[in-house]
């Protein structure tokens, strides 16, 4: 394989996604204003500690955003009719798969960023590592934007089908991630389903990046976060191949 | 790697476009069953067929759309199942299923493809501009393809597919639903694409388009493809099927037409269709029957054997 064009592809199908796909509705709506709601609703007029729960926020956020445009991006150009056109192009099933992750990643981090620095500025939250918040930054960026990849995958041309699924799979994710309740004082089975959300170990990153308080260590969080990629990533591949068999 | 050979020369050539014995079924429906064709560089080969013949499919499996379930595929030798980019790099394609981005303009439609294809940014530019003034569309350029009809959406896929001259050119249908222009501008495309250099596959269950563009056609139906050839020798093929059309100023029945070289007649409008093996022989005896009966000839007219008499005969029972 052609290793330059591979790259030029999937360079090629960020670009093309980031075009098109930023500015849809389902984007602006489910990985910009939801998030932004769930944390006005749970936040004010609660007297809380902004500074305990603001990695958790911050989690929320790029967990979000990262994974609001994958799932649009294959349903939308399947009912568009544009998705057959672009498999007929030098790319392959990765380019695709790649490539709109790429887009999730980098609009995740993107608007993340803008709303740390914002807040940083406005509330003076300490930040502990700036390293490791880059490095969460990109971790969990990638990782769920892979999640929104994944979720993209099923057959449909339907994208609202879609969106409904990636809400009915993130929603429950955010209640079970150290979000809203400090992961310090969960314990039993409430630790147990905490600990199988990839989204907690990014919280938890955050929490060490940020005010030094982690529960796991940090290269075990990078760990899961990296194992959860590739399962994310494979799942994906499995199941756009089965498709392209099935010539759905 | 071993070439074939070109039978009067001895010169060995490389296939544009070689398909091997490839299959596909959606559970128990066979659509391409046991496909191979062989298409050499230079010329215009049709594909076609009645509609679910598996003309898509099949040019699906070409073009690396979708899986076969088995047989393999080459373009210009290099097989688009193992080394998929490569393959397709020596492409442009015109899905039937398959439009431009509606979001984009018609110029970032084509500067996008064009960077799949990794043509710099003067050459991506200057290529546009010449193909956008070509299909006409040189004052749309910065209009979203969501404005467009279907004509000028059409054009702006061929504009892509062509974005980098490619050696090989695949199109699925290119002119269905199209009006008068738009039509000639995309058979004019191929022509001229076909002329600098292109190899060009295309489907069409258009019968007159295939006979006026194809060098080569292949039959396809019931997923087989059933003939192979140019469009005149098909012709030929059928060539017992040719009939007289003749209309005289009388009414006349149909017991007039028992003479020799006539198979049989029938009365087709206010005109008479004599079938026969021989049409001179036809003529000469419909000349005679007419001085015997004193009628007059308003018209007459021999038929040559048609394309869609080939069609017709070779997808029977569709």
């Amino acid at each position: 394989m052609d290793l330059n064009v591979f790259a030029r592809s999937i360079l090629v199908i960020t670009e093309k996604n980031m075009r098109i796909y930023y500015f849809k509705g389902p984007v602006v709506v489910f990985g910009l204003l939801f998030p932004l709601i769930m944390f006005l609703t749970f936040f004010i007029g609660r007297n809380l500690d902004l500074v305990l729960f603001f990695p958790g926020f911050l989690g929320m956020m790029l967990f979000f955003t990262a994974s609001s445009v994958g799932p649009l991006i294959t349903p939308w150009e399947k009912r568009e009719k544009t998705y057959e056109r672009l498999v007929s192009l030098p790319v392959i099933l990765e380019s695709i798969i790649v490539g709109d992750l790429l887009a999730g990643a980098i609009f995740g981090i993107a608007i993340t960023t803008i709303v740390f620095v914002v807040s940083a500025g406005l509330l003076h939250l300490p930040l502990v590592n700036a390293g490791l918040l880059a490095i969460s930054f990109v971790l969990g960026s990638v990782t769920f934007a892979a999640l929104g990849t994944l979720l993209a995958s099923p057959t449909t041309d339907n994208p609202s089908n879609i969106m409904m699924l990636s809400s009915l799979i993130r929603l429950p994710l955010v209640f079970v991630s150290g979000i809203f309740i400090p992961l310090r004082q969960l314990g039993g089975w409430e630790w147990i389903l905490t600990s199988l959300s990839p989204l907690t170990y990014l919280v938890d990153l955050f929490h060490a990046a940020l005010n030094g308080d982690a529960v796991y260590p940090p290269w075990m969080d990078a760990l899961v976060l990296l194992a959860v990629i590739l399962v994310f990533i494979w799942g994906a591949k499995v199941i756009q191949k089965r498709n392209l068999v099935k010539g759905i | 790697m071993v070439l074939p050979c070109n039978f009067e020369s001895g010169t060995p050539f490389m296939y544009a476009i070689e398909a091997k014995n490839l299959r596909k079924s959606f559970g128990p429906v066979t659509a391409v069953d046991d496909v191979s064709i062989s298409i050499q560089e230079g010329g215009i080969f049709g594909f076609l067929g009645p509609n679910g013949a598996g003309k898509t499919t099949a040019i699906r499996m070409m073009t690396g759309v979708l899986i076969p379930d088995a047989g393999s595929v080459h373009i210009l030798g290099t097989d688009i199942n193992k080394d998929p980019l490569t393959a397709k790099l020596k492409m442009g394609v015109i899905p039937e299923n398959g439009t431009v981005y509606s979001d984009l303009t018609a110029e970032q439609n084509i500067l996008i493809t064009a960077k799949f294809y990794g043509m710099d940014r003067a050459k991506r530019k200057a290529r546009a501009e010449e193909i956008l003034a070509r299909l006409g569309l040189t004052e749309r350029r910065d209009d979203l393809v969501r404005t467009f009809s279907k004509g000028m959406r059409q054009r702006i896929s061929i504009a892509c597919a062509i974005v980098h001259s490619p050696p090989v050119l695949i199109l699925d249908e290119p002119t269905t639903g199209l009006d008068v222009y738009s039509r000639r501008l995309v058979i004019d495309t191929v022509r001229h694409m076909n002329q600098e250099g292109s190899t060009v596959l295309l489907t069409t269950h258009n019968i007159e388009e295939a006979n006026a563009l194809c060098s080569t056609i292949s039959i396809i139906n019931r997923g087989r493809i059933v003939a192979t050839a140019s469009p005149e020798k098909l012709k030929k093929t059928f060539d017992t099927s040719r009939y007289v059309e003749v209309a005289f100023d009388q009414a006349v029945g149909q017991e007039m037409f028992a003479a020799p070289g006539i198979t049989r007649a029938e009365s087709w409008g206010d005109k008479w269709r004599v079938y026969t093996d021989e049409p001179d022989l036809a003529v000469k005896a419909l000349a005679s029957l007419a001085e015997r009966d004193h009628l007059t000839f308003v018209s007459i007219a021999t038929s040559n054997p048609t394309l869609e008499e080939a069609f017709v005969n070779l997808t029977a029972g569709e």
